[in-house]
């Protein structure tokens, strides 16, 4: 047992032929170990959080009622990307759990989807959106490390309150985006193996180990999209970070979450009028 | 790829004397055991070492799975009942003589006496890259070596392929979905019964396999019921050597005609596609119209819609437009002089 199943092709060359499925449950089971170990730690270990933060009324009234968070687009794009993505772990998957059906061309259907939403998501946070937002930077990573340190009970400067997006957030980002890039990617020249209107099928476009290492790509993304589609629902789900949620849906949040939670200085939002 | 031939790898072997036996050995050992009916199937695979079993199940002890019995007019034919009885049995002769027909047209005589009806609708694709022990998709890999552009696929499907390109062989099976059979199922957790059309699977939903058979599960009998009998019936098998020889495609018709109208009808082609494939739409086309040369010319014209012949086997089509055609209108065209 191991991480990658190999073959012989005709040429007498060893070349991987993709992940062996079993991955699946060991990242479906990690990523449920992560959840349960966060709920005890988050329950029984975690400092709790002082009652409602008193909001200085003076620095409130500067910001509407509504903060906003997410525009109508940038939610779109997140729900329509949410839909393929679960789309594509259920054809995925499911079959391979032991429930076969027709699954592959709702699987490059859903496929095309996610890719479609992420080149769109791409020029709209290049153009529209603050692209590095998003992205960790130096200040991010040195105050995590003050956070961990003040939370194993050693001395270390208070960091300050987050920007936008919190460093969790932006790590989390990345790692979707690596994993979703590396499935898209192969799985658009993995279309080239199947029959779709778009392509002449031609399964020697690449040399055999192209193709395997393409396909081993694309299983370890995938699997490794279950566990983090799994933390990624735990954390929606989660009641303090509910608010977050609920602006993915409505698209604002409340004033005194944002100013407890959020430095007003790292996260510019429009005064109110 | 396999390098050794004629000499089995090792496995333990169990010849259980009952079925109830049997079915405990199969659950036992799950996905490791593999079932050997007649043999003709497996010993190839064994041989080539391509397929290499931790333990065999051979089930050629057990009295219950053979014989032909009849019930309520209809059949119930044991698993294990060779081609060669199901192939002179009077009953199946006179009453259900598509049946006798298709499976005599199953290979050599030698071959017929050893193997069985259960096996010939359970055998695995003989598609030559498959069968060559290369890893394609139905071998669990990622290509199918039957399908690019320099493969060599003249026997293969030229309907409803999804990824892999095999066809079914069997020359029982359309027989058998014709005359409305079901499988019967046992496993040590009861029976289920499963109609013939749906005892096979085809590669869009399981790549790996021909049929629903999952581990733990034998196919016990096969039970045609009285609803055909006696009716007006077609089989024609193509293939390149007369004597012996896998379908190219066959065809079979079973038909009840009222004042030369065609009453009921079910038709069935095999090795056109992974599983054989009952034509509905055809069925539907031609009940109620003239039993005659011009709805079996509509016929075949329908059954050809949406054919994706592949580089070798567009000759697929046409002849199954023309099997269709006479499995209709039942009037055998002239053959090579």
């Amino acid at each position: 047992m191991g991480l990658v199943e190999f073959a012989t092709n005709p040429w007498g060359q060893t070349v991987p032929i993709h992940i062996f499925f079993y991955l699946m449950w060991v990242a479906a089971i990690g990523g449920l170990a992560f959840l349960m170990s966060h709920a005890i730690y988050v329950q029984f270990v975690a400092a709790k959080e002082a009652h409602a933060v008193a909001v200085d009324p003076a620095l409130a009234a500067k910001f509407p009622a509504r903060i906003p968070r997410h525009s109508l687009v940038a939610r779109m794009f997140h729900w329509v990307m949410s839909v393929a993505m679960f789309a594509l772990l259920i054809t995925a998957f499911v079959p391979r759990m032991g429930y076969p059906f027709d699954w592959v061309t709702y699987h490059w259907i859903a496929g095309l989807v996610l890719t479609a939403s992420i080149i769109f998501h791409i020029f709209h946070a290049t153009f529209w959106m603050d692209f590095w937002a998003i992205w960790p930077n130096k200040e991010d990573i040195e105050e995590a490390k003050w956070r961990f340190m003040r939370a194993t009970g050693k001395d270390a400067p208070e960091p300050r309150k987050f920007g936008k997006y919190p460093f969790e957030n932006k790590m989390y980002h990345l790692i979707i985006v690596l994993s979703g890039l590396a499935v898209t990617l192969t799985g658009v020249f993995m279309m080239k193996r199947v029959r779709t209107p778009f392509f002449v099928r031609n399964p020697y476009l690449f040399a055999d180990m192209t193709w395997g290492l393409m396909y081993v790509l694309h299983g370890l993304a995938g699997v490794g999209l279950i566990g983090l589609v799994m933390v990624h629902v735990y954390f929606a789900l989660r009641p303090e970070k509910f608010v977050i949620t609920e602006s993915m849906i409505g698209g604002t949040m409340d004033r005194d979450f944002y100013l407890e939670h959020y430095d007003p200085e790292r996260w510019k939002v429009p005064a109110a009028k | 790829m396999a390098t050794i031939r004629d000499i089995m790898p090792a496995f333990e072997l169990f010849q259980p004397a009952n079925i109830d036996d049997a079915l405990v050995l199969l659950d036992h050992h799950g996905s490791d055991a593999w079932v050997l009916a007649g043999g003709l199937d497996s010993f190839d695979w064994l041989k080539d070492r391509i397929k290499r079993p931790k333990v065999v199940i051979d089930l050629s002890q057990i009295s219950e799975l053979r014989g032909v019995k009849e019930v309520n007019g209809g059949l119930e034919i044991g698993a294990m009942t060779t081609l060669t009885e199901v192939v002179r049995h009077p009953i199946v002769k006179e009453k259900f003589s598509i049946l006798s027909t298709g499976a005599e047209l199953a290979a050599s005589p030698q071959i017929r006496n050893q193997g069985t009806i259960g096996g010939n609708v359970s055998q695995d694709a003989r598609c030559w890259y498959y069968r060559g022990g290369w890893k394609c998709y139905r071998a669990g890999g990622n290509i199918c070596f039957a399908d690019t552009p320099t493969a060599v696929n003249r026997e293969h499907a030229i309907l409803h392929a999804a990824r892999c390109v095999a066809v079914n062989p069997s020359d029982s099976a359309p027989a058998l979905i014709a005359l409305e059979a079901q499988m019967v199922i046992r496993n040590v957790k009861g029976e289920r019964v499963v109609n013939a059309e749906d005892y096979f699977v085809g590669p869009a939903i399981d790549i790996t396999h021909m049929n629903v058979l999952k581990p733990g599960d034998l196919l016990t009998a096969i039970r045609i019921p009285a609803t055909w009998a006696g009716a007006q019936f077609y089989f024609e098998k193509v293939r390149d050597r007369q004597v012996w020889d896998f379908p190219l495609m066959n065809v079979a018709s079973a038909m009840v005609v009222n004042g030369g109208n065609i009453e009921k009808i079910r038709i069935v082609v095999n090795a056109a596609a992974a599983t054989p494939l009952r034509l509905k739409a055809v069925e539907d086309a031609v009940r109620g119209q003239p039993r005659s040369a011009a709805t079996g010319e509509m016929g075949g014209k329908l059954a050809i819609v949406g054919a994706e012949p592949l580089r070798y086997n567009g000759y697929k089509v046409p002849l199954m437009r023309n099997l269709v055609k006479r499995a209709i209108s039942g009037v055998e065209e002239p053959k090579w002089a």
